[in-house]
């Protein structure tokens, strides 16, 4: 017998939670599209700006709406600087390096937030009613909405820089060619530093909603683990697969808790989108909707 | 600035790498409004002067001047705002965009409105946008590719994208175009288009060309002067006809007795 209602459930779960996975990944994307870097810190991002949220709440006594505009803008400086400091020094080096220095970064940042933040779970209550949203036979937790539906503006707002902003073209031209980029006249570092300053702004809106749903703590840094199924199956250089990605990611995690756990036990959530990740690599390495890169010799 | 003035100034330039001399003390002038080939054998350093020219490569010694600014040590984006641009040896177009798009970018530094001036007043950036679009139409037109703007540019044949490499380097309305073997690879057909399309601009827009071209038939035919490298030195210089006459030059293409040469 199936259960229809169960499934439906599992899947509405998993589009909202998939797209709050979205929201993460296109910074992820941002970073590599314009860059070429891949950034092993993105999860750690998250976790930042989460703990400058609720450290403003909580430690500030900051009100909300203060809150969320300093952590975005916290991100943006810190994206800006981590560019300048740590990754300009390493352009033209091997992408082994960038790598590694994010790596890093990411270790640091787990290990050093607890010094300044505390280490127990901090709450991140979202200003709104508790009640689920009732929409016909679906029944959402509101935080989640929220963050599926931030994660949805972003990707108009980013589709449209990338086909239609003068800027966003640019970057695409850094992005494929950054030599031919610097003799048209682009200043390539002015729009690295501006694709790290976006994924800061990302993150900012990833640790609000991952934060509000998961509570704030190092822990939410393993939220960044999960974009890598999301960027393998969408494709690394797409933000409509950051989107599509993520929603697979989503609907498996939920389907996968729902139908395998309970033969098996458990735990079938947590590794299902990683399978489907290496099935991905073994049979279209480019993802989805990634670009093919075909060199010719 | 009066025509036939020098323009771009190149002084005892040298480029080493590793132990290898790619440009040995290079000098020349080159003057608004001309046509100057730069010819030589394979590895006679030739793309190495025109990378230390737009600033891809700094050189080891030496100064090169641009309307009587030093532009040595200025980044390629720098220097292709004062008005150089160039074109790449082998094809290198924005593969997954465009024609239009590729020619857009090459509008990019003429642009004044940042994206956030563009956000406070959105119709200034409007504005400036169809003005743009109108200059590289033009474009599309003078080089007839009206047709193909919409197609992304991975598509097209061999010798039009060089044709819309040359589109989008003239975009940025440069006063001094540097052409890295713009007919290489190309069929007869081909090559007498885009020669013809080199005069042109040069003719009707003034352009100051420098051309690296293999290619001797095109090179004498459009050349007003034409400098001859060979090992990263400049063994010759002058009008088409006497370089093609000069023993030095003769000698560095065809080599001479091994008892006759001494180690550069």
């Amino acid at each position: 017998m199936f259960d229809w209602g169960f499934t439906l459930a599992l899947v509405t779960n998993g589009v909202l939670i998939g797209l709050m996975y979205s929201l993460i990944a296109l910074g992820f994307v941002l970073v590599y599209k314009a860059t070429d870097a891949i950034n092993f810190a993105q999860g750690e991002f998250v976790m930042l700006a989460g703990f400058i949220i609720t450290g403003m709440l909580l430690l500030a006594g900051a009100p909300f709406w203060l809150s969320v505009p300093v952590a975005v803008l916290g991100m943006v400086a810190f994206g800006f600087g981590l560019e300048r400091v740590v990754l300009r020094p390493l352009i033209g080096r091997p992408i082994i390096a960038v790598i590694m220095a994010t790596i890093g970064l990411a270790t640091v940042l787990r290990g050093a937030a607890p010094l300044f933040f505390g280490a127990e779970t901090q709450a991140l209550p979202l200003p709104i009613p508790d009640e689920p949203i009732v929409l016909g036979p679906f029944s959402l937790p509101p935080g989640q909405v929220v963050g599926a539906l931030l994660s949805l503006g972003f990707l108009a707002a980013f589709s449209w820089f990338f086909l239609k902003s003068r800027m966003g073209v640019a970057m695409r031209a850094v992005a494929d060619n950054q030599q031919v980029a610097m003799a048209m006249g682009i200043n390539v570092e002015r729009y690295f530093a501006i694709a790290w300053g976006m994924a800061g702004i990302v993150a900012a809106l990833g640790g609000l909603a991952w934060g509000a749903l998961l509570g704030v703590d190092v822990h939410l840094a393993l939220v960044g683990l999960k974009v890598f199924p999301v960027v393998i199956l969408g494709g690394l250089d797409s933000v409509l697969g950051a989107i599509v990605g993520g929603l697979i990611v989503g609907i498996v995690e939920n389907l996968a808790a729902g139908y395998l756990d309970p033969l098996v036990g458990g735990g079938t959530k947590d590794f299902a989108p990683y399978v489907l990740m290496i099935l991905m690599l073994m049979i279209r390495p480019y993802g989805i909707f990634g670009k093919r890169r075909i060199e010719r010799v | 600035m009066a025509a036939g003035q020098v323009q771009l100034r190149v002084e005892r330039v040298a480029k080493q790498f590793g132990g290898v001399t790619a440009v040995d003390e290079v000098s020349l002038e080159v003057r608004e409004g001309e046509i100057l080939s730069v010819i030589g054998p394979n590895g006679a350093g030739k793309t190495s002067l025109l990378n230390m020219v737009s600033g891809f490569y700094k050189p080891d010694r030496g100064h090169i001047l641009f309307e009587g600014e030093d532009i040595t040590n200025l980044p390629p984006s720098r220097i292709a705002e004062l008005g150089v641009a160039r074109t790449f040896q082998n094809i290198a177009l924005f593969k997954g965009m465009t024609v239009l798009d590729n020619l857009m970018l090459g509008r990019h530094v003429r642009m004044k409105a940042g994206v956030f001036a563009s956000f406070v007043y959105w119709g200034f950036a409007q504005k400036e946008e169809i003005a743009h679009r109108e200059k590289v139409e033009d474009l599309l037109e003078f080089l007839k590719l009206e047709d193909l703007r919409k197609m992304p540019t991975g598509a097209l044949s061999y010798g039009l994208q060089k044709r819309v490499e040359l589109g989008r380097a003239l975009a940025l309305e440069p006063k001094v175009l540097l052409l890295d073997e713009p007919m290489g690879g190309m069929n007869q057909e081909e090559k007498e288009d885009m020669a013809r399309y080199v005069l042109d601009v040069n003719e009707e827009r003034g352009t100051t060309v420098i051309l690296i071209e293999h290619d001797m038939g095109v090179v004498m035919d459009i050349s007003r002067r034409v400098v001859v490298l060979d090992r990263g030195r400049a063994i010759a210089e002058g009008d088409p006809k006497s370089v093609q006459g000069n023993p030095a030059v003769i000698r560095a293409y065809l080599g001479t007795k091994a008892s006759g040469k001494k180690a550069a």
